[in-house]
């Protein structure tokens, strides 16, 4: 197993990554805008210089600031794919595609059976002629991803490939993405902020939060048990953050108790994870004892499949809001609105206690 | 009472009307001596006044000279826009600045300048003198003075190209196993050509009217350093009508080259 291994730093941009990555793995990296989540892409494609690190891809030690390897990005077999297809716009659509064959010595005729055969792969033999300003934008992404592919590039970045595309286009492509990534066995990193493109696609989850990887697992082991607030957000999971205060309770910074499930040691940081779906909304705070009860004000109500999902202001320390779904009759009868302060009420038994991440406190 | 409805488009909240009074007194102020070598034109004599020998030997000069500077500023203007628009290193900023010198600068004392570099007197004049090289006053110090005087032109000319059109296509070539050099080659200068021929045409033209400089490092020597504008300046005092033929030819040509290079910009990509 070569993989990818990534552990490097650079200052002027607040980024410090440590990854893993094994051959034929899909790695989405999730993350809030700004976090890095580009800035990894481009040290990896070896078009951005860390401060120090070194990153490994495929057995070649790509990047190593101790001895001062630094491979050119022509010769990483790193192959990147942005928002934006970025065809060369002075370039038909299959000298696109075969550009990178070219690169490599390939003659003209052999670049060209080369493209085609990839223009076939992503349904888009018949655009072959085209000129790239011509292309709509799902055409163009399909086009880049042929032309990605044509360098038969070790590792293939995707940053945000679908975000520019329109909501029709993108699910196409996605299953495009996912028959090319999952089926032929590629190792790819895919930054996204859609929680959709990581479950479509990828194996393996690393969430970024300010230049840091906070958590990297499984797809399902982070999105079931996320530890930090941005996948406890994307997952649609209320996360309270605070320290292990007595059997089964956590006590939060600004001094609220949580009961909960979960053996943990005392003054341990950790976390309590509960449901949306767990969570009843009363007007006046109840007495029944095995509950927790939390007063919480509405910030905003929104419609969450067939009922309600009433979202709470942010927490007192800037966490995000919970989150409580109840049916669309209950919230009329409660008569919510935004600014209103109600009691979420949660039993016990559906809250989870678990370790916090050291990274993320 | 009706009044007329222009047809339909974006209202302009930004031009009151009385802008159009002095926006139209500018363009008068060009057109106007334009017009007026035009009423001057003796058109009974204009062919044989343009056909003399020594306007035929000066046309010829300056079309040689002028596309041979070309030639050099693109040589050596290329890649100095590729360094400017790209390089990264301390003291850029302030090397641009200075590179870009000549486009300010009198060209009387570009002349002067570089007659003290490489004149016989000059900087590297000695050993270039070594070498049996002498440039002053010869067909070559009017290239170089044009070159002078011209390379500014290109060089903002691309450097702007380059820079809107970004790094971004030339990051993918590079992923996609593009050596800088093919990198060059096949993206971005075939992106940035449009700005490229734009900075070709405006040293051109600028190289087909110098004058001061030229006068300065290579004299007034027919068919060796006299080119066309200076040709118009010497036959101003002896023949009047020969120099105001003479300008209305390269009027003909500044006027050609500004719609061609007009035309490119509108069909361009960039």
């Amino acid at each position: 197993m070569s993989g990818v291994r990534v552990q490097t730093g650079l200052d002027q941009r607040g980024v410090e990554f440590d990854l893993n990555l094994d051959d034929g793995e899909v790695l989405a990296v999730l993350g809030p805008n700004g976090a890095g989540k580009s800035t990894l892409l481009l040290l990896i494609a070896g078009l951005l210089r860390p401060d120090r690190g070194r990153i490994e891809v495929g057995g070649t030690v790509v990047t190593d600031t101790r001895t001062g390897t630094s491979v050119p990005p022509h010769a990483r077999g790193v192959a990147m794919l942005s928002q934006q297809a970025m065809l060369f716009p002075h370039l038909s659509v299959i000298a696109n595609v075969a550009y990178a064959p070219r690169c490599q010595g390939q003659s003209r005729s052999a670049a060209r059976t080369i493209a085609q055969r990839w223009l076939e792969a992503v349904d888009a033999s018949h655009l072959a002629d085209r000129r790239p300003g011509q292309l709509s934008g799902g055409q163009s992404q399909r086009v880049a991803i042929a032309r990605a592919l044509a360098a038969e590039p070790r590792l293939l970045l995707l940053d945000e490939p679908m975000s520019a595309l329109d909501v029709t286009a993108a699910p196409a492509l996605r299953r495009l993405l996912r028959k090319i990534l999952r089926t032929e066995r590629r190792t790819a990193i895919i930054v996204t902020h859609d929680l959709i493109d990581a479950l479509a696609v990828a194996d393996k989850v690393a969430v970024v939060e300010n230049g840091r990887v906070v958590e990297h697992g499984p797809v399902r082991g982070v999105l079931s048990a996320p530890r930090s607030g941005f996948a406890a957000r994307i997952a649609g999971i209320n996360l309270i953050p605070g320290a292990i205060s007595g059997p089964g309770v956590i006590r939060t910074p600004w001094g609220a108790d949580i009961s909960g499930i979960g053996a943990l040691d005392p003054g341990v940081a950790a976390i309590a994870l509960f449901r949306p779906g767990a969570v009843a909304v009363h007007l006046d705070p109840p007495h029944a004892s095995p509950r927790n009860v939390i007063a919480v004000t509405i910030a905003e109500l929104d419609m969450h499949g067939i009922g309600v999902r009433v979202r709470g202001a942010d927490q007192p320390d800037g966490g995000t809001g919970l989150a409580a779904d109840i049916t669309a009759a209950s919230a009329a009868d409660l008569d919510l609105e935004p600014g209103k302060t109600v009691y979420f009420v949660v039993k016990a038994q559906e809250v989870e206690l678990h370790p916090a991440l050291s990274a993320a406190t | 009472m009706r009044k007329t409805w222009r047809t339909g488009g974006i209202v302009e909240v930004g031009l009151p009307s009385w802008i159009y009074v002095p926006a139209l007194a500018g363009a008068l102020f060009i057109l106007a001596p334009l017009l007026a070598i035009l009423l001057k034109i003796d058109w009974a004599q204009f062919i044989s006044l343009i056909t003399s020998e020594s306007s035929l030997a000066a046309m010829a000069l300056s079309l040689k000279t002028a596309t041979a500077s070309t030639v050099v500023c693109v040589l050596v203007g290329a890649p100095m826009a590729l360094v400017l628009a790209r390089g990264n290193f301390p003291g850029l900023r302030a090397l641009r600045a200075l590179v870009l010198l000549p486009l300010v600068l009198p060209p009387v004392v570009g002349g002067i300048a570089l007659l003290y570099t490489f004149g016989r007197q000059g900087l590297l004049g000695h050993q270039l003198d070594v070498l049996g090289i002498q440039i002053a006053f010869s067909t070559t110090a009017v290239v170089l003075a044009q070159s002078f005087v011209s390379l500014p032109f290109l060089v903002i000319s691309l450097e702007g190209a380059l820079r809107s059109a970004g790094s971004g296509y030339d990051h993918i070539a590079a992923t996609l196993g593009a050596r800088p050099t093919t990198v060059l080659r096949t993206v971005t200068l075939p992106l940035v050509l449009p700005g490229l021929i734009s900075g070709a045409v405006l040293a051109f033209a600028r190289s087909l009217g110098e004058f001061g400089a030229t006068l300065t490092f290579a004299g007034s020597l027919q068919g060796v350093t006299r080119t066309l504008p200076l040709e118009i300046y010497l036959q101003r005092e002896t023949d009047a009508d020969a120099a105001v033929a003479l300008s209305l030819l390269l009027i003909v040509v500044a006027a050609l080259i500004v719609i061609a290079s007009a035309s490119r910009r509108l069909t361009g990509p960039l």
